[in-house]
């Protein structure tokens, strides 16, 4: 499903990663974790596309992403939903218009918008369909990015530091959707630096914690 | 013809992915408005001159006039020039002006009841010559031989400097209309270009959800496109009243021409299509390039 191959990273001079090799394997649910500044963000950027890897191979959806050009990084994240610490909408649409978004890129007009409704419902937020983003609190704001992330049935879901932004409440009603995401058979891969909800999840779900540390990736142990 | 029905139609949220209002939007809307309203001008410019041009051609092209100097002779020469005029090829009739006509002629400078017996005035011949003409040097020479002091003249003097000056008017409205429609081009891309700098954001939340350029550049150009349509609409209706509204002149001066006559309105309603179809070329490429620049 996502496969690094001594994939390197640098960025403002400093090295990130250096030959990172790592399998992700479908239906499965990763964390990764680290210290701040260790390169989560930036792993998580290029298993979305928004980078592209300085050396090493990356296989998505079980192509390579190497050379791939920009229609086709395009149609391959609609296969990839994101939810980002710092989730941007477009501020003037509503909520429905911005979970709708990635069904109009995508060019499908009515086949999955009548699942609107019921995905808005299960993020908690059907009466905020008509709200605009800046209207929104951190937790919601949050959970509309889920919604947005999911809308096309995405086979990868990559979320970024999701609870970041919430308290612990909040964390944990979006922790469950992200379990319920991977109970459908979605394959979740979280950026965290919350050992806590880490240590939650895995009371419930089948994760496992990959922790970035000094440019190198490694599954974590039981004790983290 | 599907991709067109596509592309005015669109999809209800790409159409509405740009904001709605903003600088951008004002500058898109004002500046093709303003620019409409000058070629509405320009047009009627060019139409005016054209028509100008071509009266003036038609009514002078084809006459000549002699001129026989005052003189205890002139009755004579006038009867020897005009003998001579009937010999020559390449003209149809010639026939001498009678008082009443030169009555007519002179009245915008002396008033009715000129006392043309009092005057010693030059007789005046009216030629009209066939589409090829007679050979004027070597028919000036005879009348001159002729008739001494006597004069051919077929106004190219006056008529070629006028038609001239017409005809340039005539290139400089077609040169006024390109350049609004390249001020027009330019305008709206900067627009587009700076709307698509302001509005980073919405572009990379289009990116993340699987936008492709294309898809994007599109959503732009639609919304300039249309705003570029509607504010020239705006200014074409404005400038078509305001050419309307432009009072007639002398018969035969300039400005009684400027305006629009029967099918002549249909040109200037062509305005907001061009301005679209500028604001739809020049927001693709904006859009096109800026988004290949960014990545």
């Amino acid at each position: 499903m996502i496969e690094l191959d001594k994939v390197a990273m640098s960025y403002g001079g400093r090295t990130l990663f250096q030959d990172v090799s790592l399998s992700i394997s479908p239906g499965s649910f990763h964390f990764l974790t680290g210290p701040s500044g260790a390169g989560k963000t930036t792993l998580l950027k290029l298993c979305s596309l928004e980078l592209g890897a300085q050396s090493g191979h990356l296989k998505l959806l079980g192509q390579d992403v190497q050379g791939i050009d920009r229609d086709q990084i395009a149609r391959m994240r609609r296969r990839i939903g994101v939810v980002h610490q710092d989730s941007r909408f477009v501020d003037h649409l509503s909520v429905a218009e911005n979970v709708m978004l990635p069904v109009a890129v995508s060019g499908r007009s009515t086949d999955v918008s009548g699942d609107l409704g019921e995905l808005l419902g299960w993020v908690g937020l059907a009466d905020a369909a008509e709200r605009t983003p800046p209207e929104l609190s951190g937790g919601e704001r949050q959970r509309v990015a889920l919604a947005r992330a999911i809308i096309l049935s995405p086979e990868i879901v990559l979320a970024d530091e999701p609870t970041g932004n919430v308290d612990w409440d909040m964390s944990l009603r979006l922790l469950d959707l992200l379990i319920e995401l991977n109970r459908l058979g979605k394959t979740i891969l979280c950026a965290t630096h919350d050992l806590n909800l880490i240590r939650h999840a895995k009371s419930r779900v089948s994760a496992r914690v990959l922790r970035i540390k000094d440019g190198a990736v490694a599954l974590a142990g039981a004790g983290l | 013809m599907s991709r067109l029905r596509d592309f005015l139609i669109g999809d209800p949220t790409a159409t509405r992915i740009v904001p709605p209002s903003g600088f951008t939007a004002v500058l898109t809307i004002a500046s093709a408005a303003a620019m409409a309203f000058l070629a509405v001008f320009a047009i009627a410019l060019h139409l005016a001159t054209g028509e100008l041009a071509a009266r003036w051609e038609a009514e002078l092209a084809g006459t000549a006039t002699v001129r026989i100097p005052a003189s205890e002779n002139a009755e004579a020469d006038a009867a020897a020039v005009l003998t001579a005029l009937s010999q020559t090829p390449g003209i149809v009739e010639a026939r001498r002006l009678t008082d009443e006509e030169q009555l007519v002629l002179l009245a915008p400078w002396f008033g009715d009841g000129v006392p043309l017996d009092r005057l010693r005035l030059p007789v005046l011949i009216e030629v009209l010559e066939t589409d090829a003409g007679p050979d004027v040097t070597g028919l000036s020479e005879r009348i001159s031989a002729e008739a001494p002091g006597a004069v051919y003249d077929n106004h190219s003097r006056w008529r070629v400097p006028l038609a001239n000056a017409a005809s340039r008017l005539r290139q400089l409205g077609a040169v006024s209309l390109l350049l609004i429609a390249g001020v027009t081009a330019v305008t709206i891309a900067l627009a587009a270009s700076s709307a698509l700098a302001a509005n980073g954001q919405v572009i990379d939340v289009l990116r993340i959800v699987g936008a492709r350029d294309g898809w994007i550049a599109a959503a732009f150009t639609r919304r300039f496109t249309m705003r570029a349509f509607a504010g020239a609409l705006g200014g074409t209706i404005i400038g078509m009243i305001a050419v309307a509204l432009v009072p007639g002149g002398v018969e035969t001066g300039v400005l009684s021409g400027l305006g629009f006559d029967g099918l002549q309105w249909l040109w200037p309603l062509l305005v907001p299509f061009v301005a679209a179809g500028l604001a739809f070329g020049a927001t693709w490429v904006a859009a096109a390039r800026r988004l290949k620049e960014d990545g």
